[in-house]
């Protein structure tokens, strides 16, 4: 009977198709082509077209050199800087599901996500990845310019970079109040009391006082860029509101646009660099 | 073994802080092509590692500091771009004695050879997403990101720092007032990364790495990365306490600390103390000095500088009297910092000119 079963089994998988021939009939096959416009990327052409015919992947040329995707050589900084962003939005999103900016509750909905919230986790993904998104962009920089990576015809995407820079400063440094907690509220006060030495623009800074009419001051502790940074004179609730706008809405689209041309420059100049 | 903590605690002051990063530096860059041998490399690795190990284990000072969550991040800002150094400067020296030898960087051997994204690059992506996901998560698993009581106006904290990779600001908040450390200096910081490919006409070591090719951009680069950037962050993170005043490592934070505040204006040194007649009422007239100096440090100062150095009359006539010229600014805005610490450290000179009628202090 057991050798009857056997022989049977044998016998079945001697017909079946080799893992090869799957492979085949599945990326030739109707639904492969449809979605991907070609087939297995095995040969020449395929490759091409696995790239060119990809949304995601034709940010990238066709062919590369050689030199210039090697680990030793880019240190992968730039790619780990996109792909915590990418990773910080989808947590972020996850984040502002149980999240209310607000005095009242901002607080404990933190505390709710450490103590029950399911996945809660994604909080310190978040928080963990912000502070690793602020080195890897550090790091990219300090390979992009210790390779000369950003004489011509790059000067311009090296600009880009540095304003992406302040924007992932920026990024890190509005999500640092949301917590509403002593660390936030009091080191944003620190970051913030900046402004109000803002020359012309903070009531504390230089030539503030010689903007009057008849006497009247028109820079003071109620108008000045201080104040419209925080919406009032301290860290309140109406900074935190502000804090989140931007560092949920305006920023990340800032952020977002000007990675766009700051990738397509890359090709547009040229290419991954490499010596001439 | 309190003894050795006490005499590190004892050594440690800003300005041998200061000084001994700037020697490091010095260093770093004479000696690269020994520090940079993979053997000598690991060595400073294990020196590093244990040097942290050590200060956990015999302060517990040090380890309450260095395990605050937030402080967590200085670690791995630390050892990243202590390794990513390493890697630059071994690939540039290495390219360096090939270039002395007459034959093309490394990269350049590869250059030419294309690959197909698919799979070449793509896969490293793939493997670096993966493995990036991964390191993310353990971090997160073992790690609770840092969440202190609920914010209160009513108490505020003793010290109160900004987010950790603004810690060099805030340091230079000790020099400078807010109008110049917290606004114009980062101004100046943003604008003068701008302008790097506009400045450096260099077209030597474009995509490979190489140090001797390219000092004069990489030596001023890594001194405003390294001594005025990494270590002020990792000097405001472990040895700045109550009060912002400073304490050794591994020195416990009073804060009832009492430090000598006597810091003395430019205009008082001179109207008071050298040519002992008071103050005069008008702040123009009294602080006349402090404008004849910076006056001429940022007028005087870069044409004499031009005329007396070879190398900058060099640089002029390559740069072109623009780029030249906004390079001068530039440099001597960042070499302004430390002069000013300097200053500081040896005559306790409080500001050059300092007019707080109308917040105009420097």
């Amino acid at each position: 009977m057991l050798d009857k079963l056997k022989k049977m089994i044998d016998e079945k998988f001697a017909q079946a198709p080799s893992p090869e021939a799957v492979k085949k009939a599945i990326a030739e096959g109707q639904i492969w082509k449809s979605i991907f416009r070609h087939g297995y990327p095995d040969t020449p052409r395929n490759r091409v077209m696995a790239v060119l015919s990809n949304l995601f992947l034709h940010l990238h040329p066709v062919k590369a050199r050689h030199s210039g995707v090697k680990m030793s050589y880019t240190w992968c900084m730039g790619g780990l800087s996109f792909f915590l962003f990418l990773n910080l939005t989808v947590t972020g999103i996850l984040l502002m599901f149980y999240y209310r900016p607000t005095a009242e509750y901002a607080y404990y909905d933190i505390v709710a996500l450490r103590e029950h919230v399911p996945l809660g986790i994604m909080r310190e993904i978040h928080r963990w990845g912000a502070h690793a998104m602020v080195i890897a962009v550090w790091l990219h920089m300090f390979r992009v310019f210790m390779t000369g990576s950003y004489k011509p015809p790059r000067e311009f995407n090296w600009v880009i970079g540095v304003v992406l820079l302040v924007i992932t400063l920026l990024l890190s440094f509005t999500g640092y109040l949301l917590p509403w907690d002593q660390l936030a509220m009091w080191a944003i006060t620190v970051g913030t009391n900046m402004a109000r030495a803002t020359p012309f623009m903070g009531y504390e800074g230089p030539g503030a006082s010689m903007i009057q009419i008849g006497g009247v001051h028109l820079v003071h502790g109620g108008s000045d860029i201080h104040f419209a940074l925080l919406g009032g004179h301290f860290v309140s609730e109406a900074t935190l509101i502000r804090f989140y706008v931007l560092h949920c809405v305006v920023v990340p689209i800032v952020a977002a646009t000007l990675m766009a041309i700051h990738f397509w420059r890359v090709r547009k100049d040229g290419g991954i660099s490499g010596p001439l | 073994m309190h003894y050795i903590l006490d005499a590190i605690d004892f050594v440690l002051q800003p300005w041998s802080y200061f000084l001994f990063s700037v020697i490091a530096f010095w260093a770093m860059i004479k000696y690269r092509e020994t520090w940079t041998e993979p053997a000598f490399a690991v060595k400073l690795l294990w020196g590093a590692i244990g040097a942290i190990v050590f200060s956990m284990v015999y302060s517990d000072h040090f380890r309450e500091i260095a395990s605050l969550p937030d402080n967590v991040p200085i670690f791995l800002m630390v050892f990243s771009v202590g390794f990513f150094t390493w890697l630059s400067f071994r690939q540039g020296v290495l390219n360096d004695r090939r270039i002395a030898q007459g034959q093309p960087p490394i990269e350049k051997e590869t250059s030419d050879k294309k690959v197909y994204v698919w799979p070449d690059l793509v896969y490293v992506e793939f493997i670096a997403t993966i493995v990036g996901g991964i390191v993310l998560l353990v971090w997160s698993l073992c790690l609770h990101a840092p969440l202190e009581q609920a914010a209160t106006p009513a108490w505020t904290p003793n010290p109160s720092k900004a987010p950790w990779y603004f810690l060099g600001l805030q340091e230079m908040l000790v020099y400078y007032d807010p109008w110049l450390a917290g606004v114009v200096y980062p101004t100046l910081i943003l604008v003068g990364l701008m302008a790097i490919p506009y400045i450096d006409k260099n077209p030597k070591g474009a995509g490979y790495y190489t140090f001797n090719e390219r000092k004069l951009a990489i030596i001023p680069f890594l001194f405003g990365f390294f001594i005025l950037w990494v270590t002020l962050i990792f000097l405001g993170t472990f040895m700045r306490g109550p009060g912002w005043n400073f304490f050794g490592p591994y020195e416990n934070w009073d804060p009832h600390k009492v430090v000598v505040l006597n810091n003395v204006n430019l205009s008082e040194y001179i109207w008071v103390r050298i040519l002992g007649i008071g103050l005069p009422a008008n702040f123009l007239i009294r602080e006349m000095w402090g404008f004849l100096a910076v006056g001429a440090y940022l007028v005087a100062l870069p044409p004499l500088l031009t005329k007396k150095i070879p190398l900058c009359q060099e640089l002029l006539e390559k740069l072109g009297v623009a780029r030249y010229g906004v390079l001068m600014f530039l440099f001597l805005s960042m070499a302004s910092l430390p002069i000013k610490m300097v200053l500081r450290w040896l005559i306790n000179l409080k500001y050059v000119i300092a007019i707080p009628e109308i917040f105009f202090n420097i």
